[in-house]
């Protein structure tokens, strides 16, 4: 229960077309991460997907049925909104219920879900608290609590994330993680972070302007990114991509190497550079390097223990097995 | 900011302005309450002295005291009602994006800023009229006999009147309370399986609580001592003779200020035990 297929969906604002024809096949059960960069279109994507926006043409099928003129109560779908969307002046306990009052189940049923929901996200002990009286962690497990009790056919996130600090996030995603192994349930979860999309995805989908730019697992995303785009995208710090002659003693427009897969050594190496920036992480330094040609700075990876400072004189050897080539176009060459 | 010094500071500066605002209420309410216990009779002799309580038991014992208030309440009640009910509907309508809003939106507040006199002549000559008024006319086409609105269905028309005033005011306070309900959550609760009636009961009228209380407030204040569209259309007749009609005739036409100020005292008392009760009603809104 929870195939979705969108079918030559597009999407268009009076003038503004959004989303050109799009094809996506969302298969049951899979954690789908939608990614790309702000003002791209992953948040129509997904409310087209709930129904609250329609299609311009094209059609959106659940469950091999066309969806695509349903409205969005009746789609099966649940969705966890940015702002989190609770219902101010009702309870935890209401806006848990808010759902299952509408659709008429009884009142049994719905303390068993409400307890169930509330137990699986620590929630026991506010239920009788209104949402403005919850820190924001809170909030959003009521928010998911909602989603969860209506037993949906998929589970549509917007950025749930995004309101949350650094600690929270990183709670939150595992507990997202987990409620997926848990239900098995369709999920769909937009977002910015990449962090988030290469930790909790089974599936990336990489957007652009609306057009899908890519669509595979997290390692192949980061091991064989379709084009110049993608490469930049996926994996943090970012690839570092140099254009120039040392692209052309590879036959290409442009090469890309992960901060994480070039040697340094203070000695010798195949580019020479100078330390700008020297980014300490205990485990890891991440280090700005400046004068290597077509690539300023670049950035690399090294042990935290090296003693390195701004102003030093370093010098780099990519792996060759982990070099990345690009076409003038920008797409991979193999 | 909230330093010693700056408090104090503040409580200086703020101290004129308090301190006249006290006194424009203070004057006349200890004059009220002085002239309510003489027996003042500007044209028939002045000030007569000390009288005690007489003035109180003569006004309440007037045959026109109880019906007085009844009406008071009535019209505040009506009018409300009236308000707050069309104002939701009409504000959710003006939410609604259509062609010309803007336009259809000055024209909505465009009764508030007609001044009472002139809208109660107005309706009072151009529709109530039972000859040439536009409503007789329309009754007419349809074949009845007009309605002597003003004599007839008196108390419905002040209502109507007043109600006409008041919905613009109405209208705008719940109209921009409605803007600031986040969009997301109707659309969780359409999510959610809610109907368009069960979204308007459970997400936008909760939301309006707020400000349907401050505009029911707000009105009483007002209400309670409406005056110029009684004088204008039925001069206290008909069943429309309200408490604060009740004390201008007291004054005015039988020259008793004494009596007047007695019933200025109980529209005193009758306001604020408006104000309690609306206050436990609708209170609790204002909270949170
Ligand atoms: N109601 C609307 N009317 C006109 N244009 C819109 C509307 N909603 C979105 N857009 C435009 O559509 C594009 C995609 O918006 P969308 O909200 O889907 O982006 P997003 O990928 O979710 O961005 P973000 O990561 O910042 O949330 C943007 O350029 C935006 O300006
Ligand atoms: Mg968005």
């Amino acid at each position: 229960m929870g195939q979705i297929k969108l079918n030559k969906v597009t999407k268009s604002f009076g003038d503004v077309a959004v989303i050109p024809p799009l094809d996506l096949t969302i298969e049951d059960g899979e954690f789908t991460v939608f990614v790309g960069p702000s003002g791209c279109g992953k948040s129509t994507l997904l409310r087209l997907i709930a129904g609250l926006e329609d299609v311009s043409s094209g059609h959106v099928e659940i469950d091999g049925v066309d969806a695509t003129d349903v409205p969005p109560a009746k789609r099966g779908l649940a969705m966890v909104f940015q702002s989190y969307a609770l219902y101010p002046h009702m309870s935890v306990r209401k806006n848990i219920a808010f759902p299952m009052k509408m659709a008429g189940v009884t009142a049994d049923e719905q303390n068993r879900r409400i307890s169930a929901a509330a137990e699986a996200l620590n929630l026991t002990d506010y239920l009788d608290r209104r949402p403005g009286q919850l820190s924001g962690g809170q909030r959003q497990r009521v928010a998911i609590g909602r989603a969860i009790v209506r037993e949906p056919g998929a589970f549509l996130f917007d950025e749930p994330l995004s309101n949350l600090d650094a600690a929270l996030r990183v709670g939150m995603r595992l507990e997202i993680s987990e409620l997926h192994e848990r239900l098995k349930t369709t999920m769909i979860y937009v977002t910015h972070d990449q962090v988030e999309a290469m930790t909790m995805a089974d599936k990336i989908v990489v957007l652009r302007a609306g057009l899908i730019e890519q669509v595979g697992s997290p390692l192949e995303l980061y091991h064989t990114p379709c084009n110049e785009f993608v490469a930049g995208f996926i994996g943090s710090p970012r690839m570092n991509l140099i254009k120039g002659a040392e692209a052309a003693k590879h036959n290409a427009a442009t090469i890309g190497i992960r901060p994480e897969h070039t040697a340094v050594s203070m000695t010798e190496g195949l580019w020479k550079g100078v330390v700008g920036v020297a980014e300490h992480l205990g485990s890891d330094t991440f280090l700005h390097v400046h004068g290597v040609p077509g690539c300023d700075p670049m950035t690399v990876r090294v042990d935290g223990e090296l003693p390195v400072r701004h102003g030093d004189t370093i010098w780099m050897t990519p792996q060759a097995d982990k070099l990345h080539r690009f076409d003038a176009e920008g797409l991979r060459i193999d | 900011m909230a330093t010693q010094h700056s408090r104090s500071a503040a409580r200086i500066m703020m101290a004129p302005a308090v301190i006249l605002l006290l006194g424009w209420m203070l004057v006349p309410l200890t004059m009220t309450l002085y002239f309510s216990f003489k027996r003042y009779l500007p044209l028939r002799g002045g000030d007569l002295g000390w009288v005690g309580f007489e003035n109180y038991i003569r006004f309440i014992s007037s045959s026109s005291f109880w019906p007085s208030v009844m009406t008071t309440l009535t019209i505040v009640g009506g009018v409300l009602a009236i308000t707050v009910v069309l104002g939701v509907f009409l504000a959710l309508l003006l939410n609604q994006p259509m062609w010309g809003r803007g336009f259809v939106r000055i024209l909505v507040i465009a009764p508030f800023f007609v001044m009472p006199t002139v809208s109660a002549l107005v309706w009072k000559n151009m529709f109530m009229d039972p000859n040439y008024g536009l409503l007789a006319h329309l009754w007419e086409f349809f074949g009845a006999t007009p309605v002597e609105w003003l004599s007839q269905a008196s108390l419905t028309s002040i209502v109507m009147i007043v109600s006409w005033q008041w919905l613009p005011f109405a209208t705008l306070i719940l109209l921009t309370a409605i803007q600031s309900l986040d969009s997301e959550q109707l659309e969780a609760a359409e999510m959610d399986g809610a109907p368009a009636t069960k979204r308007f009961a459970y997400i936008t009228l909760p939301h309006l609580g707020r400000a349907i209380t401050v505009v029911i407030l707000i009105q009483t204040i007002f209400l309670l001592s409406i005056f110029a569209e009684i004088f204008v259309t039925t001069g206290g007749a008909f069943g429309t003779k309200t408490l604060t009609y009740l004390i201008f005739q007291r004054v005015l036409e039988s020259q008793n200020v004494g009596l007047g100020s007695a019933g200025g005292v109980y529209a005193i008392i009758l306001a604020n035990i408006v104000a309690i009760f609306l206050m436990r009603i609708v209170g609790k809104n204002l909270d949170t």
